[in-house]
C-alpha cells in the first residue's frame, strides 16, 4: 500500500538513474547541492512546524520538504554558491509551500518557484554557473576544488569549468553559422549533448518506473513532450535556423521537468483531462520561451505559468461522472 | 463467457474469502431468546400486530405493512412474546429500535403458511412477497415489492447478483456453490415473475466453485452464468449492470429505467421459497469470519438470534477480538457490543484482530496525488469532493456530483494519506439533504405566509368596497339643490392637491355661488323685459357663475368622498 511518504520516496529513488548521471558528467557539485539543499529544505521545514506549532518529527518523516530540496539541488547550476542555493531553497519552503498552508495547500510548485526566484535574482550566476562536461575541463574539478566553489573559500576560479549549455549556445551560435558548424564544439558530443542526453535518458528512465509504479499517470509527461515535439517540429523544422528537437528533448532540464517537477501532484491538474491539459500547455510554453524569450531553458517559468491555470483546468476537465450525460463543468460561486 | 463491457476505477484489496469456505453452511441452534427488530429494511416499521404474553409459532406475522415502505417482520421460532420495546439494533448509528423480544420454546412449530396461488396476479405475487417479508438480502434491504414495482413495463433483463465483489464476504458464495438448484429455481421464479427477456447470473471469477456448480443447475435452462473479471466493486448494483449490459443507470434514476432489474442470489431464493412455500424471510445465511474466531465459515441462522450466540458457535476469543465489524471492511460498520440481534441484512460479521484492522494511521494533507480519482468505479473526483467537503463547500461538492457517489469506500482504501474520504462525503450529503429538507420547509413556510398575506388583502379591499358602496348610497340620499357659485370654491377646486378647507366652509362656498348664479338669473330675466341690448353681456355673467357654482359642488362631493 503507498503512504504519502513512501511516494515521496519512490520519487526520490527515481531521480538516482539522473542524479547518477549528472555527477558522472558535471562533477560533485551536483551532489554538493542536492544534499545542501536537502538539508537546507528540512531545516526550514521543521523551523517553520515549529513556529506554526505543527508535530515537527510527523510532519518531516512525510519526505515532501526533502523531496522539493532534492529537486531544487537537481534544477540548479552545479557550480553555484551555497547562499543562492540557500535563498532558494529557504524561499520555496517558506514562501512557496508554508505561507500558503503547508503540504497539499500551495498553488505553485515549490521548487520551482525558488528556482525562479534566484533566476531573476541572481541571473548572472545562475547562467554562468554550468559546470562543463567533466572530460572537457583541463584538470577535472575534484570534491574539494567544488567545495571551494561552493563555500567561496579559497581560490578556485570557477571561469575554467564552465561553460554554456548546449541549449544556450545553439540559441547564440545558430545565428551565424548552419548546423554542422555549430554543433562541431565539444559540448554536442558525438550524439546530442555530451552528458546531457544521459542525465535526460536517467531522469526518463525514472520517470518510467514512477508510471509502472503508478505513482504518476502517463498523461503529464506524456502531453508535456508531446506538446514540446510538436512544437519544435512545427517551428523549428530547420536546424540551421533553431534548436532542433533532439536537443529539447534530451538537453537541458526537459526530462526532470516532464517527470519530476511538472508531476507534483499538489500543483498540477487533477482530472486525467486536465492532466493532459496541463502538460500540453507547460510543453507549448517551454517551447514558446525557449524559442522566443530570453531565457534558455524554461521548465520553471512553464510550470509556474500552468500551476496558475490549475484552478480554471480542475473545473473544466471533470470527467463525465457515470449515469450523466455529459460531464459538469464550472463551479458555482 | 467473459464480457465486454466494463466500468471505470475499482480495486484489488486481499479477498480474505478462503477462510470462511473451509467448511459447508452450518445451522445455528436455536438461540433461546430472540430480538426482531420492527425495521430490518430500508424503509419505515410496521405495525405491530401482537401483543407481549402472546405465543407465538414459527412464520407467524409480528407486524403489518403500513402505507409505504414498511415490510412486516416474523416470529423466527416458536414461543412467547416477552416484551416489545426499544433495544439496540445493527445500525451504524447505534440508536435503539422497537423490537419484539421472543422466549423460543425449543419446539420449533410452523405457522401454517399459504403459498402463493396459481392464479394470482403478478400485483397479488408482489403482495405476497411484501406479505412474507421479502427484501433485498443483499445487504442494503430495498424492500423487493416496491423493487419489482419500480419498473413500469417488463425489464429488458433480469440479472441476479451473485458477484459478491467485498473482500471476507462468502455468504452467496457458500450458497451458490452448496444449493445451486435453489438459486437456479429463485433466478427462474423471479424470472416468470418479471417477464424479462433474459436471466443473467452475474458472478466474479474468483468463485470457481460456485461457477461451475451453478452452470451444472442451470443446465437446460435458459438462465445465462455470466462470470466478470474481480474487481471490487462489481457487485455494486449500477457497476455489474454495466459490466453485464454496458448501460449506465441515470443519475438519480432506478436500474428500470435502462430497462433491467437487478436481484441479489439470495433474495431470488428468497422468492421463490416465499411464492412456492408461503415461507417468510425468517432465516439466513450469513458469514462469520475474523482472526478471533476459531470456527469461521457460514451459518445458516435464524432473524433475532443475538450475535454472540453466534460468535460463540464460531469459537471467538474476546481477548483478540479488536473491532467487531457488520458487513464488510469496505462498507460495512463497526457494532461496539455483541448483545445485537441478526437481522435480515447482515450478510457478514467480521470478528477482527489488532494485526488485522490496526487502527488507522494519522491522517496526512491531500496531496491530490489522483490514486482516488484512479480507483472511483463511479469517475467522480474523490480528492475535489474531499477538498470540498472538508472547506463546508457542500453545494459546490454538490455540483461535482457528490451524490453520484455509491460510498463503496475504494477511495479510502487506495488513500495514501489515510484520509477518511467517504466519511467526509457522507456527512456532506446529510448537511445538504438537512439543508433541503430545511430549504423545503422554508419554501412551504414561506408559501403559506404570502397565501395569508394575499388573503388579508382581498378582505381589506372587499371591505373597503362595501364601505364606498354604503357612502354612496347615503350621498344619493342627501343630494342637494343646485345653487349659486363662488370665488373660493373654484380656487379650492383647482388646487386639489392643496391642503382644502374644511367641509363647512366649503358648503358656504356652494351657497354663496348658488345665490350668485340666482342673482345672475334674476338680473337677466329683468334685461330681457327693460334692457335687451344688455342680455348678451349678461349671459355671459351667469355663464360663469354656473360654472364657479359646478365646481364648488364638485370641490364639495370631493371632499365627503375623502373623508
Amino acid at each position: 500500500m503507498l503512504t504519502t511518504q513512501r511516494i515521496m520516496l519512490w520519487v526520490m529513488a527515481a531521480t538516482l538513474p539522473g542524479l547518477l548521471a549528472l555527477i558522472h558528467f558535471f562533477g560533485w557539485g551536483v551532489l554538493i547541492n542536492v544534499l545542501w539543499c536537502m538539508g537546507i529544505a528540512m531545516a526550514t521545514e521543521a523551523l517553520i512546524l515549529w513556529i506554526r506549532a505543527r508535530p515537527v518529527q510527523h510532519t518531516l518523516m512525510d519526505g515532501s520538504a526533502a523531496l522539493t530540496g532534492l529537486l531544487l539541488g537537481l534544477s540548479l547550476p552545479p557550480l553555484l554558491p551555497w547562499w543562492i542555493a540557500l535563498v532558494a531553497t529557504a524561499s520555496a519552503i517558506i514562501l512557496a509551500k508554508h505561507l500558503y498552508g503547508g503540504l497539499g495547500s500551495n498553488l505553485f510548485n515549490p521548487a520551482m518557484v525558488g528556482y525562479a526566484l534566484v533566476l531573476v535574482s541572481f541571473p548572472e550566476a545562475m547562467s554562468t554557473r554550468w559546470a562543463l562536461p567533466l572530460s572537457l575541463q583541463e584538470t577535472p574539478l575534484s570534491l574539494l576544488d567544488s567545495l571551494s566553489v561552493f563555500t567561496g573559500l579559497g581560490s578556485t576560479s570557477v571561469d575554467a569549468f564552465t561553460g554554456a549549455t548546449p541549449l544556450d549556445d545553439y540559441k547564440h551560435a545558430i545565428d551565424g553559422a548552419i548546423a554542422s558548424q555549430v554543433t562541431t564544439a565539444p559540448i554536442y558530443g558525438d550524439r546530442v549533448a555530451l552528458g546531457w542526453e544521459w542525465v535526460n535518458l536517467g531522469f526518463l528512465a525514472g520517470g518510467l518506473l514512477l508510471i509502472q509504479r503508478r505513482i504518476i499517470t502517463w498523461h503529464i509527461p506524456v502531453s508535456l513532450l508531446g506538446a514540446l515535439t510538436i512544437m519544435a517540429l512545427l517551428f523549428g523544422y530547420d536546424p540551421d535556423q533553431s534548436v532542433p528537437l533532439g536537443l529539447h528533448l534530451l538537453a537541458g532540464g526537459t526530462m526532470l521537468g516532464a517527470f519530476f517537477i511538472a508531476t507534483d501532484p499538489v500543483s498540477a491538474a487533477t482530472s486525467n483531462r486536465g492532466k493532459l491539459c496541463y502538460g500540453a500547455g507547460i510543453g507549448v510554453l517551454l517551447y514558446t520561451i525557449r524559442a522566443w524569450g530570453s531565457y534558455p531553458d524554461a521548465v520553471a517559468f512553464a510550470v509556474l505559468l500552468m500551476n496558475l491555470a490549475v484552478p480554471f483546468l480542475d473545473y473544466y476537465t471533470r470527467p463525465r461522472t457515470r449515469g450523466h450525460k455529459r460531464a459538469g463543468r464550472g463551479v458555482p460561486s | 463467457m467473459g464480457t465486454q463491457f466494463d466500468f471505470p476505477g475499482g480495486i484489488h484489496p486481499p479477498d480474505n474469502k478462503l477462510r470462511s469456505l473451509q467448511t459447508p453452511i452450518r445451522q445455528a441452534p436455536l438461540p433461546d431468546r430472540l430480538t426482531v427488530p420492527l425495521r430490518q429494511h430500508r424503509g419505515d416499521p410496521g405495525r405491530v400486530v401482537v401483543a407481549a404474553g402472546d405465543h407465538v409459532l414459527t412464520g407467524q406475522p409480528l407486524s403489518e405493512g403500513q402505507p409505504g415502505r414498511s415490510v412486516p417482520v416474523h416470529a423466527p421460532t416458536s414461543g412467547t412474546i416477552t416484551a416489545i420495546k426499544s433495544h439496540e439494533v445493527p445500525h451504524p448509528s447505534g440508536l435503539e429500535e422497537t423490537c419484539i423480544l421472543i422466549e423460543a420454546d425449543g419446539r420449533d412449530q410452523w405457522y401454517e403458511l399459504a403459498p402463493c396461488p396459481d392464479s394470482a396476479s403478478t400485483a397479488e405475487r408482489y403482495d405476497h412477497l411484501h406479505r412474507t417479508g421479502v427484501v433485498g438480502l443483499g445487504g442494503a434491504g430495498f424492500p423487493t415489492r416496491d423493487k419489482l414495482q419500480s419498473a413500469e413495463a417488463a425489464p429488458d433483463v433480469l440479472i441476479l447478483n451473485g458477484a459478491e465483489c467485498e473482500p471476507y464476504i462468502t455468504a452467496d458464495q457458500a450458497l451458490m456453490r452448496e444449493r445451486p438448484d435453489s438459486v437456479v429455481a429463485g433466478a427462474l421464479a423471479l424470472w416468470r415473475l418479471v417477464g424479462a427477456g433474459r436471466c443473467l447470473i452475474g458472478i466474479e471469477d474468483n468463485k470457481p466453485d460456485a461457477i461451475e456448480a451453478l452452470r451444472q443447475s442451470a443446465e437446460g435452462t435458459s438462465v445465462e452464468i455470466r462470470v466478470v473479471a474481480t474487481r471490487y466493486p462489481s457487485g455494486g448494483e449500477r457497476q455489474l449492470i454495466q459490466l453485464l449490459t454496458g448501460l449506465e443507470v441515470p443519475s438519480g434514476g432506478l436500474p428500470a429505467d435502462v430497462g433491467v432489474l437487478c436481484q441479489n442470489v439470495a433474495t431470488a431464493v428468497a422468492v421463490d421459497r416465499s411464492l412456492r412455500l408461503g415461507e417468510p424471510v425468517i432465516q439466513r445465511i450469513t458469514t462469520l469470519t475474523g482472526e478471533a474466531l476459531a470456527r469461521p465459515g457460514n451459518i445458516e441462522a435464524r432473524i433475532g438470534t443475538p450475535l454472540d450466540h453466534l460468535l460463540f458457535e464460531a469459537g471467538l476469543d474476546p481477548q483478540r477480538l479488536h473491532r467487531l465489524i457488520m458487513g464488510g471492511p469496505l462498507m460495512g460498520f463497526d457494532l461496539t457490543t455483541t448483545g445485537l440481534p441478526l437481522i435480515k441484512t447482515a450478510n457478514c460479521l467480521i470478528a477482527g484482530t489488532a494485526g488485522e484492522f490496526p487502527d488507522p494511521p494519522i491522517p496526512q494533507p491531500c496531496i491530490r496525488c489522483g490514486l482516488c480519482e484512479q480507483a472511483c468505479p463511479v469517475d467522480l473526483l474523490p480528492q475535489q469532493l474531499y477538498w470540498f467537503a472538508s472547506a463546508g463547500e457542500h453545494r459546490k461538492a454538490e455540483h461535482f456530483d457528490l451524490f453520484d457517489c455509491i460510498e463503496c469506500g475504494a477511495c479510502d482504501w487506495v488513500c495514501p494519506s489515510h484520509l477518511p474520504l467517504t466519511d467526509y462525503y457522507r456527512h456532506s450529503k446529510g448537511v445538504l439533504r438537512q439543508e433541503q429538507k430545511e430549504q423545503a420547509e422554508a419554501d412551504h413556510a414561506r408559501q403559506r405566509f404570502e397565501e395569508r398575506q394575499a388573503r388579508l388583502e382581498r378582505e381589506q379591499a372587499e371591505r373597503e368596497e362595501r364601505r364606498r358602496a354604503r357612502q354612496q348610497a347615503r350621498e344619493q340620499h342627501h343630494n342637494v339643490a343646485p345653487a349659486e357659485a363662488s370665488e373660493a370654491a373654484t380656487a379650492a377646486a383647482t388646487s386639489p392637491t392643496a391642503p382644502g378647507p374644511d367641509r363647512e366652509t366649503l358648503i358656504q362656498r356652494r351657497d354663496q355661488a348658488r345665490q350668485k348664479v340666482e342673482e345672475a338669473q334674476a338680473q337677466l330675466a329683468e334685461a330681457r323685459e327693460q334692457t335687451p341690448e344688455a342680455v348678451p353681456k349678461l349671459e355671459r355673467a351667469l355663464n360663469k357663475h354656473q360654472k364657479r357654482l359646478d365646481a364648488a359642488e364638485k370641490a364639495l362631493s370631493d371632499a365627503q368622498e375623502d373623508t
